[in-house]
């Protein structure tokens, strides 16, 4: 007998097309991702001309929404909007109503009362940006909500490895350092096994989710295990996460010793990628950061062309000719 | 131990399906009521000019009793109160409840709770009883004067909503039982194994990133509690069973002698944590929907009557604080009005659970866990009905909510089971 466990409108939706938000790369089919990178490197083309903005978003109202510390993703998001010549306005939560107690819905239905056509939200909390989808008629891109998802970073890392490694399909690459708090982490084999790369995943014990495997990795807690890997993913230590007397390692110390990315653990030719803020010496050894093989700058530098990627995607409905109208306005 | 509006309702119940597990009746009967006492019993019974309830199609069963309910008075009344929390209570087919102290103040003087039983008599829809803290302002740090509480009407004690976390103080509790002879009831969380933990520790926490909140966190405190349970040779009731090796932990306690009793939750014995995917605040609950397998597990035990009683664990909550990200939003949902359809529903109507065991488990079970009278369908009993429309369909929220919170997990969906009238205490709670 077959019983249905849970109820048909709590699963996740089944993709209604055209796509409305970006909140999980749960919500991306293969063929999604594969516009994206392909939307991505016409744009990045078109940065190679002297003038350097699009008129794609004119008149379009963008709202970056930040209610946590960031540099990068916070700049690339309004990069990504002014090359596209959208309207954009950034709110950090400093300084704003929030300080004022206000709570997250009542800031977007302050926001919404301008009509953006896109809300950008980062928050420390999960289920954040579904919270704004539900509140308002806004698309919403999810930059990062507590430990659950990171798409447009994951996003921008395929873009990376297509560009220096190769091909996904068939990659191995190595996640090392805290999965637990990462919200990169978990965006990155979401998308590196839905376009057929192996993911493995290394750390110590307590910061290895009971359970993940169930999305298709393999797990280990021998830093041996990134040996054969292509590319390994180096975590940052998130130290401001972890709550105190919580015992997840006894010390960053004994962390470097055993898990920390080093030379002596790499061979040549592996790259070597990172989300960035780093903790030099803690997770990744300063030699291997500044090496050839690293790959850090490249990825800060395809954040701005994949999330113009999915702005443009998001307000123009899709995949309809994309290839040939960005062809046309870099032309 | 209970307290409320009595009545002495005259009424005639005509061709009912009488279905009173614990008397074994299950046929096509009338039921006639005088001066709210079920007076007869049996075929073409003189209705004496009383009002008549046709009932022909429908069944008729003695009325729930739900052990564990938040009524959020005193304190939060925005989210409930008493007649709102028993009007709610009616409606879904309950002729008496208990309140959880977890108030603001705590119950845990003769004071407090004294002033609860005089609202509730003047108040209440339908009979409740007050459970009072085991400890003072459930800090976890010293007993409350149990045997005063229980003088002045506790039906049990609990310090609902958290562990007592001290071995050594949940003896002295189980060792005041013998004095007061009110139940002990637990909430097993192990709190450095729970910690920061809001969603079931496995597949889906790993992949939404939520921090895990395990079934050892609950297991080894139901382990710790049988095991004192047992050397101090008191009854003891587990709140809302969550997780497999809780259950097997019971069963073998009981196979053993120990006086061990549990409850499930209507949400546990029908969702998972997939349902947490949704990132919807109302399937945010403590303890967390669990897998497949734990839900499997409760279902099997509610059966076979390891977990003698169902309780909603109906937590309202203000629209406002439910409407945040997961992560900020409070535990709890509401369940009073939803139960009997929710689990005719999902578990009856698939072939899980055969209905009069879902019945006994919601009228009976949970009164004898409390020592309570338990409502039956017999002459010389006080008038304890409910009368049910199994095939009526209905759309949770609809009709809004006789609760002031509608914090419920089941908002929106269409539901088989509809409670048509209760009668509690003598009186018509509640008639559709």
């Amino acid at each position: 007998m077959t019983v249905q466990l849970v109820r048909d409108e709590l699963r996740p939706p089944a993709q209604p097309p055209p796509r409305r938000h970006l909140i999980s790369i749960a919500d991306l089919t293969r063929d999604d991702v594969a516009r994206l990178l392909a939307t991505a490197r016409s744009f990045e083309r078109s940065l190679e001309r002297e003038l350097k903005k699009l008129p794609t978003l004119r008149g379009r109202t963008i709202v970056n929404l930040f209610f946590e510390s960031s540099t990068r993703t916070s700049s690339s998001f309004e990069l990504a909007a002014k090359r596209l010549s959208a309207d954009v306005m950034t709110v950090k939560s400093a300084g704003s109503s929030v300080d004022k107690g206000e709570s997250l819905k009542d800031t977007a239905l302050t926001l919404a009362a301008y009509d953006p056509d896109v809300i950008v939200i980062r928050h420390p909390q999960i289920g954040a940006p579904s919270l704004v989808a539900r509140v308002t008629s806004a698309h919403v891109v999810n930059a990062g909500d507590g430990k659950h998802q990171h798409p447009t970073q994951a996003l921008l890392d395929l873009y990376t490895i297509e560009e220096h490694v190769g091909p996904i399909d068939g990659l191995h690459v190595a996640i090392v350092g805290d999965v637990l708090h990462s919200r990169v982490a978990r965006s990155n084999i979401q998308a590196l096994t839905l376009m057929g790369a192996h993911v493995t995943l290394v750390g110590p014990p307590a910061l290895l989710p009971r359970g993940i495997e169930a999305m298709g990795c393999s797990v280990s807690t021998d830093i041996g295990a990134i040996a054969d890997a292509d590319v390994v993913y180096v975590l940052r230590m998130q130290r401001e996460r972890m709550e105190a007397g919580a015992n997840y390692l006894p010390s960053l110390r004994e962390y470097t010793a055993r898990w920390g990315v080093t030379p002596q653990r790499l061979r040549p030719g592996q790259k070597v990628m990172h989300p960035g803020p780093m903790n030099r010496g803690v997770e990744i050894d300063p030699l291997v950061a500044d090496s050839v093989d690293a790959l850090i700058e490249t990825q800060v530098r395809a954040g701005l062309f994949v999330r113009m990627a999915v702005l443009y995607d998001l307000l123009t409905r899709g995949p309809v000719a994309v290839a040939a109208q960005v062809a046309e306005e870099v032309a | 131990m209970l307290f409320g509006r009595r009545g002495s309702e005259d009424l005639v119940v005509r061709s009912a399906r009488v279905v009173d597990p614990a008397l074994g009746i299950d046929e096509l009967l009338d039921v006639r009521v005088d001066g709210g006492v079920i007076s007869q019993i049996g075929l073409n019974v003189d209705a004496n000019g009383h009002r008549v309830v046709e009932g022909r199609g429908l069944v008729l069963a003695p009325a729930f009793v739900d052990p564990h309910v938040h009524l959020r008075t005193p304190g939060r009344e925005d989210e409930e109160t008493l007649a709102s929390g028993t009007a709610a209570a009616a409606a879904g087919g309950y002729c008496a409840i208990l309140a959880m102290p977890n108030t603001d103040p705590v119950v845990d003087s003769a004071a407090v709770l004294g002033s609860l039983i005089e609202t509730a008599a003047a108040e209440a829809e339908v009979p409740v009883g007050f459970l009072a803290a085991i400890t003072r302002g459930q800090r976890g740090e010293e007993l409350t004067e149990m045997a005063e509480l229980a003088d002045a009407g506790a039906a049990g004690f609990t310090d609902d909503g958290r562990p007592v976390v001290a071995p050594g103080l949940m003896r002295r509790a189980l060792q005041y039982h013998g004095v007061t002879r009110r139940r002990i009831a637990v909430h097993c969380e192990e709190p450095t194994l729970s910690r920061g933990g809001q969603v079931h520790e496995g597949a889906v926490s790993a992949a939404l990133g939520f921090t895990g909140y395990p079934s050892v966190a609950e297991s080894v405190m139901v382990g710790r509690d049988l095991a004192l349970a047992r050397y101090e040779d008191q009854a003891v009731h587990l709140l809302h069973l969550s997780a497999r090796e809780s259950v097997e932990l019971l069963r073998a306690a009981q196979a053993d002698g120990v006086r061990a009793t549990a409850e499930a939750t209507p949400h546990h014995l029908v969702l998972t944590d997939e349902a947490v995917r949704s990132l919807d605040a109302n399937v945010k609950m403590n303890p967390p929907l669990r897998s497949a397998d734990d839900r499997r597990a409760l279902v099997e035990a509610v059966r076979d009557g390891t977990i003698p009683a169902i309780a909603t664990d109906h937590a309202p909550h203000a629209r406002h604080e439910k409407e945040v990200p997961f992560e900020e939003a409070p535990f709890g949902v509401t369940g009073l009005e939803t139960a009997f359809s929710a689990l005719y529903t999902h578990l009856v109507e698939p072939g899980l659970l055969p209905l009069p065991i879902l019945l006994e488990r919601m009228s009976a079970g949970p009164a004898r866990v409390y020592g309570l009278e338990p409502p039956r369908i017999e002459v010389g009993a006080r008038a304890n009905l409910v009368l049910i429309h199994l095939q009526a369909t209905w759309r949770v929220g609809e009709d809004g909510f006789r609760s002031r919170s509608a914090n419920s997990w089941l908002l929106g969906e269409t539901l088989k089971g509809k409670v048509r009238l209760t009668v509690a205490a003598g009186r018509v709670a509640y008639a559709a």
